[in-house]
């Protein structure tokens, strides 16, 4: 059975998903409930699959496109699970889990290429790759937190009280996981891009020299701190806190695609 | 063993006869007794809530004429007079009686459909008549029964989990915005009966803080007390609109009392921290302009209306849902009932089989005269047997087979046609 768990997975998490609308159309505890278990399995089964393809491929994971796809999509659900416990909501899942999903799918069902191990290997490499993408999956959930938040704010401000508006999680609430997310993220990319001077300056006896990435990654990491600042002012409060969020976002996936395809030389994948 | 019901509510009866007939706790355990001690009904439970009196009841066996017995112990318990009464009772017998219940506490014989108080009226009048010995098996039986129905109705269905008045639709709003009421602040201006219905509603949410403005200072003073809030001057709004989250409005007036320049400089003192205002009064008493300002959310009267609108339709899409728990339930206790009456009616068929068999042998077995007395002795002995094989096998299978008890639900059809009337008691 080579491909056991990463049918199990798609089978967790789709169930997971389904539980998730089910809990936002009924409001059913136990399909909330069912929803984080099937996320847990799927979780589970998600982490054998990405160990069973850097076997198949004998390199790390995140060593290509689609690894670190992978990788993204199970450290975006580990992210979302611990502010569910956190902050014992669970309205979102159903906002969370399709991409989840989508990054697993298009992640595994892509050919795999086999590569030729590369220099990039060691713990403090695995750290920095994998803080870096766990921050960007932090990043991912406060954008559909305040992307929420905003569809919500204009239902609820223009007087469209379909049903949808009972079942979202409150406006305050998602304001505070947005922001929870948020640091969660900061840290992570912080930490994430210190190991990886550590590393550079190991491999090469030099810790600077110029990338791309570096300067969009300051910029990402000021952006962020600046919403963490701006979220509680009164001119931002709110709404526009939310917008700057969403945009954020956007210079994210930039640094994601645009640098990481074109412009860096050693950041291909992440 | 069948089970009674006579009562009244508010589809049958209106607000001056239901107010005559309806029974403080004290009375329910008085009148509770009296129907025992006289007779009428041996177990007995008395339920009294605004929109209701019913009596349930187990008449004795014997008992033919149980209903006008309980109309006129009604008619004088209360001193109404019985013409009066009767147009406006109901009554239900058994199966009938059974699911009336069962849909009173689900909340679907409510004023207000699926309302959540009736199923503690129920609790408690049941406690009551637990704690007085006033009901037995038939009764706790159909009482757990219905306690168990208004429960799933209101864990599986969604007919009582929608906000049905206007303050608890702006309520719930509210908590669209803040989450949990719990530890805000609220705002109340004007103190008339809408401002205290909203006032009871926030404080049920756990509001912690509740502020009172008023034009009569004496009225506001009147209503924080009650609610344990603080009273703030007429007019001054900076200190009103500076801490609430919660702003209800219900003031007659003709002119919007908060314009939005008030409303404006509010929320620049506030640091633009979300304000939810509930507009209750009629002419409006927010400027509609107040509505575009930077985390203002505004709801009036009409909004509010069209949710408790949305949420009527929706409660009574839940009904069948409800309906089909109640069947459900009905179906139980119906078998469980029957296989207690089916374990009353083999005893009474070995009776009076017994019986029968005497006098059979003594007109029969008179006439022939060649059989020694030892033989009589064993002609009886062997019908005894008989008698025993037919009767026993069908009540040990009756004791095991849950499937065939809950075929027989009619167990009189069967008493009918095995015992005369002589038999049954």
């Amino acid at each position: 059975m080579p491909h056991l768990f990463l049918y199990l997975t798609v089978l967790a998490y789709t169930l997971s998903l389904g539980s998730y609308v089910r809990f936002l159309r009924s409001g059913r505890e136990i399909s909330g409930r069912l929803g984080t278990i099937f996320l847990g399995l799927g979780l589970v089964a998600h982490y054998f699959a990405l160990l069973e393809r850097s076997r198949g491929l004998h390199t790390v994971p995140y060593h290509d496109l689609y690894g670190s796809m992978s990788l993204f999509g199970w450290l975006l659900a580990v992210t979302y699970l611990g502010l569910e416990f956190f902050h014992r909501q669970r309205s979102v899942g159903a906002f969370v889990l399709p991409f989840i999903l989508a990054f697993f799918l298009a992640a595994h069902l892509a050919p795999a290429d086999r590569l030729s191990p590369t220099v990039a290997h060691g713990p403090i490499f695995a750290f920095h790759v994998t803080l870096s993408i766990l921050a960007y999956a932090a990043f991912a959930l406060s954008f559909v937190l305040s992307l929420i938040f905003l569809v919500e704010n204009r239902l609820l401000r223009n007087r469209h009280l379909s049903e949808l508006v009972w079942r979202l999680p409150p406006l305050e609430l998602l304001e505070r996981m947005s922001r929870s997310s948020v640091l969660v993220g900061l840290i992570s990319i912080a930490v994430g891009t210190v190991l990886g001077f550590i590393w550079v300056d190991r491999l090469t006896g030099q810790y600077w020299y110029y990338d791309p990435k570096y300067v969009i990654t300051l910029l990402v990491l000021l952006l962020y701190a600046a919403y963490l600042q701006l979220s509680r002012t009164t001119t931002w409060r709110g709404a526009r806190a939310s917008g700057l969020c969403i945009f954020n976002f956007v210079i994210v996936v930039l640094s994601f695609t645009v640098v990481n395809l074109y412009l860096s030389h050693s950041h291909r994948y992440f | 063993m069948e089970i009674v019901l006579v009562g009244l509510n508010h589809r049958t009866a209106p607000v001056e006869v239901r107010e005559k007939v309806s029974f403080t706790a004290d009375q329910a355990r008085r009148a509770a007794d009296e129907l025992r001690s006289r007779g009428i009904l041996e177990e007995t439970l008395v339920l009294s809530t605004c929109n209701r009196s019913e009596v349930y009841g187990v008449p004795p066996e014997t008992s033919h004429n149980c209903l006008s017995g309980l109309a006129s112990f009604l008619s004088e318990f209360h001193s109404v007079g019985p013409d009066i009464l009767t147009s406006s009772l109901y009554h239900h017998y058994d199966r009938h009686a059974v699911r009336h219940l069962f849909r009173v506490s689900a909340g679907l014989d409510s004023m207000l459909l699926g309302e959540a108080e009736i199923l503690g009226q129920v609790r408690e009048a049941y406690r009551l008549a637990h704690e007085q010995g006033a009901t037995g098996p038939v009764l706790n039986r159909l009482f757990q029964g219905a306690l168990e129905v208004g429960k799933r109705v209101r864990t599986d269905t969604e007919l009582g989990s929608r906000p049905m008045s206007v303050a608890a639709a702006g309520v719930k709003l509210a908590e669209r915005i803040f989450g949990k009421l719990a530890g805000h602040k609220a705002l109340v201006l004007g103190a008339g009966a809408v401002s205290e219905q909203v006032v009871t509603t926030l404080r049920d949410r756990g509001v912690s803080d509740l502020f009172v403005m008023n034009r009569s200072r004496e009225r506001a003073v009147e209503l924080a007390q009650g609610f344990n809030g603080k009273v703030i001057e007429w007019a001054d709004w900076d200190a009103a609109l500076l801490k609430p989250d919660v702003v209800v409005c219900s003031i007659s007036a003709d002119e919007p009392v908060l314009s939005r320049g008030i409303l404006e400089a509010a929320m620049n003192a506030r640091g633009n921290r979300a304000l939810f205002l509930m507009d209750l009064g009629m002419p409006r008493n927010i400027e509609a302009a107040a509505a575009e300002l930077y985390n203002v959310y505004v709801y009036n009267l009409d909004d509010l209306s069209a949710i408790v609108q949305q949420n009527r339709q929706a409660r009574e899409g839940e009904v069948p849902r409800a309906e089909a728990i109640v069947e459900d339930h009905v179906g139980k206790f119906l078998s469980w009932q029957a296989s207690v009456e089916l374990v009353g009616l083999v005893q009474a068929l070995r009776a009076r089989l017994r019986a029968e068999r005497t006098s059979f042998l003594h007109t029969r077995l008179a006439s022939v005269t060649h059989l020694s007395p030892k033989d009589r002795e064993h002609m009886e002995v062997l019908m005894d047997e008989m008698l025993e094989k037919l009767l026993i096998e069908p009540a040990e299978r009756l004791r095991g087979e849950r499937e065939l008890r809950r075929k027989i639900q009619n167990v009189e059809a069967l008493r009918d046609l095995f015992l005369s009337n002589r038999d049954k008691g």
